[in-house]
């Protein structure tokens, strides 16, 4: 296995005080490899998002820590917060709420161009630079120039998310749910735009889903989580094929197969042996 | 942007409240203009003229071009404005004898009762039950009445060199002067206040003074409310705590009360109009932090704040384009009803004698205050108060329209 880009140990978030209190991660660790596509399954509100907002820095961990290429991560200054961005980056579950309604998306694109130190580059390059991206995931930069974000649809939102990744070329992406909120037409053409970007600029992909049919069409290793904490994790095969916790077997039975009828009483049946 | 700023002017309730507002600032720009000199000059000697054109008596009587006007009723209504009230009344007591039915006497409209007089009374005739008293006053009802008829000259004197009076010009019942060529005329619309200045002049310099006092103390409580409000819901943890320590420190104390106390300790020589606008502000911005944070606190947990903080921008960057668009639309409302609530502020400490010193600006709180002082409301000086109150509510009413019709389009689903 290949050095691990980054790991966590004992990481914990709870939110509120009291009896109000939240576990809502429960001393994790994890371990991600360079190249690797990792999935982090669970249902909502297992934990996920609060995972990926710690792992980007976004909320700080209530206990434990994060190892970015082999460090102990030190994002406490502004400046080492910009570097750790420049390496590691995310796309949100909802396009629709991702975007300020008040800027042109030009102004998304233009942004990541100066954050890699290309500020002083020609307008024209600018253009050129961006022009490409957006090809990248076939959008044309022509049609959405000087367009506010609700023009666009879903879809184009998230495609043009890829193409900021595209741009930015981060070592490591967090994607958190980016499908869910698409048309199942649209997801298949944003998986594979997500999976092109991958191999064109050579990085590591943590997909955040709850949808376990998903995760094992596309990622190397998978992690369940399970109210917090993660119960289970391996390569996708050995997680998917041949599931120790019964989590995990209750997430595979909740996935509808074209090819056989749902059977409604063995889902039931894992329901409640779980309750 | 386009889009909501159209809806904005499409809105028939901004639009009115926004056209009462432009039309009341145009008249405190424009109407110095016109009417130049200082509004609290005093040129009434004597307390709450009766608002009308006042002529000058000197220049009237001496002015040269007079010009003959023979109208026929010119001499009834010369009686009628000096016929007292109660020699109708006894005329009314004679006519009723006479046999004369009570709804055709009316004592309001003087011509027709000197008519009805002059086609009907007799003396000659005797009431058996008139006590001599009332028929003598009768009679010396109606000898004056023939006295105010008649056509009387009347000789202006002159002194002369050595101080004796000589006959100067004569004044004949039908001669005319014209107003537009007498000197001095003043016209006073709303009469003057008690301390003899030209109501008018002075509401309308008020109006700018207390325009101006809303709008700042308006602008200082957004600015504090909005600043506060910002960082504390957008911070969050210890900054968060000692701001909204300090708002509720403030929202305990009424910040009326803080007002009064303020505005008292500083003391009535050094309470200029702006310093009284400061310190309305200063007292006002609670509420805003309040709901301000409020708004923050959930904007902030947004993807598209997250993306702009993984994008590497500044606090102060987010703050300005990533948050406080999203609020623009709710701190222009506050910011409305804060300039609203700044003028009624003025009002209200005005009123308590704790307003703006008086030598200097009149507000329209302090004229209210002098108004009730002089007891204006006692001696029918209606003019000296309603005008006020008609005005004050005017901007409270166009500005809570405006802001009616912005919250309509911004929350569409208050539309009816
Ligand atoms: N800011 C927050 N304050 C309090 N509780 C939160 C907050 N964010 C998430 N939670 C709680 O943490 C748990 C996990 O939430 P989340 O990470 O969003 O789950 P998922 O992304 O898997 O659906 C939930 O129970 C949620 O209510
Ligand atoms: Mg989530």
């Amino acid at each position: 296995m290949s050095k691990s880009v980054l790991s966590g140990k004992g990481v914990t978030k709870v939110f509120g005080l009291g009896d109000k209190k939240t576990v809502a991660v429960d001393h994790v660790n994890f371990k991600f490899s360079k190249g690797e596509l990792v999935s982090i399954v669970g249902e909502s509100g297992s934990g996920k998002t609060t995972l990926v907002k710690m792992i980007l820095g976004l909320l700080s961990p209530t206990e434990g820590d994060i190892y970015f290429m082999g460090k102990k991560r030190d994002i406490r200054t502004r400046k080492q917060k910009r570097e750790y961005w420049k390496g590691i980056q995310a796309i949100f579950q909802d396009p629709f709420s991702s975007y300020n309604i008040f800027h042109k998306i030009d102004s998304v694109l233009m942004d990541c161009i100066n954050m890699r130190g290309g500020s002083h580059l020609p307008r024209d390059e600018k253009i050129k630079m961006i022009t490409e991206a957006c090809g990248f995931v076939n959008l044309k930069y022509a049609e959405l120039t000087n367009k506010y974000p609700f023009e666009l649809s879903g879809g184009q939102m998230q495609r043009l998310m890829i193409a900021r990744i595209f741009l930015l070329k981060p070592q490591i992406l967090l994607a958190d749910e980016p499908t869910s909120m698409i048309d199942a037409c649209s997801r298949a053409t944003i998986l594979d735009m997500l999976l092109q970007c991958r191999n064109e600029v050579g990085m590591t992909i943590i997909f955040v889903t709850h949808d376990i049919g998903l995760a094992y069409y596309i990622s190397d290793s998978v992690y369940i989580m399970e109210h917090g904490k993660f119960v289970e994790h391996g390569t996708a095969d050995q997680v998917i094929l041949s599931p120790t916790a019964d989590y995990t077997q209750r997430l595979i039975n909740d996935v509808p197969k074209i090819h056989a009828p749902w059977d409604f009483a063995k889902v039931a049946s894992t329901v409640s042996a779980q309750a | 942007m386009k889009n909501t700023l159209r809806q904005i002017t499409q809105s028939p309730k901004f639009m009115i409240g926004f056209c009462l507002i432009l039309v009341l600032i145009l008249t405190t720009l424009i109407y110095p203009l016109f009417s130049p000199g200082s509004p609290l000059e005093m040129i009434g000697l004597g307390t709450f003229f009766r608002p009308g054109t006042y002529v000058s008596v000197y220049d009237s009587v001496t002015t040269d071009k007079r010009y003959t006007i023979n109208l026929t009723d010119a001499a009834e209504k010369r009686v009628a404005s000096k016929l007292a009230s109660e020699d109708k009344e006894v005329m009314k007591t004679w006519l009723l004898e006479f046999g004369i039915a009570e709804e055709e006497i009316d004592l309001e409209d003087t011509e027709a009762l000197l008519d009805l007089w002059f086609n009907t009374y007799d003396e000659s005739i005797r009431f058996d039950n008139m006590t001599t008293a009332v028929r003598k006053h009768v009679q010396r009802t109606d000898a004056k009445l023939d006295g105010l008829l008649e056509h009387q000259d009347i000789i202006v004197a002159d002194s002369a060199a050595d101080g004796s009076l000589v006959e100067g010009s004569l004044i004949k019942g039908n001669e005319y002067i014209n107003v537009a060529e007498i000197a001095n005329v003043r016209v006073l619309p709303l009469g003057t206040d008690n301390f003899g200045r030209d109501m008018l002049k002075e509401m309308i310099s008020a109006l700018g003074v207390s325009l101006m006092i809303g709008l700042i103390a308006g602008a200082i409580a957004t600015f504090i409310g909005l600043a506060l409000g910002l960082l504390s819901g957008y911070l969050g943890g210890v900054v968060d705590d000692i701001i909204m320590f300090v708002t509720n420190l403030f929202t305990v104390i009424p910040s009326f009360v803080l007002l009064i106390l303020i505005s008292f300790s500083i003391g009535q020589s050094d309470r200029g109009a702006t310093t009284v606008a400061i310190v309305i502000g200063l007292t006002s911005w609670v509420w805003t932090t309040r709901s301000v944070r409020a708004q923050v606190t959930s904007l902030r947990n947004r993807d598209h704040v997250n993306l702009s903080k993984l994008s590497g921008h500044s606090l102060i960057r987010i703050l300005v384009t990533d948050i406080l668009p999203y609020i623009a639309s709710y701190v222009i409302m506050a910011f409305i009803l804060q300039i609203c609530s700044g003028i009624l502020a003025e009002a209200q400490l005005s009123m308590l004698g704790l307003g703006p010193k008086t030598t200097s600006v009149p507000t329209l709180g302090l004229m209210m205050f002098w108004a009730m002082a002089y007891t204006a409301h006692l001696n029918g000086a209606w003019w000296a108060y309603f005008p006020l109150v008609i005005l004050i509510a005017c901007i409270s009413f166009s500005l809570n329209l405006m802001n009616t019709g912005l919250d309509q389009v911004f929350n569409p689903q208050l539309r009816d």
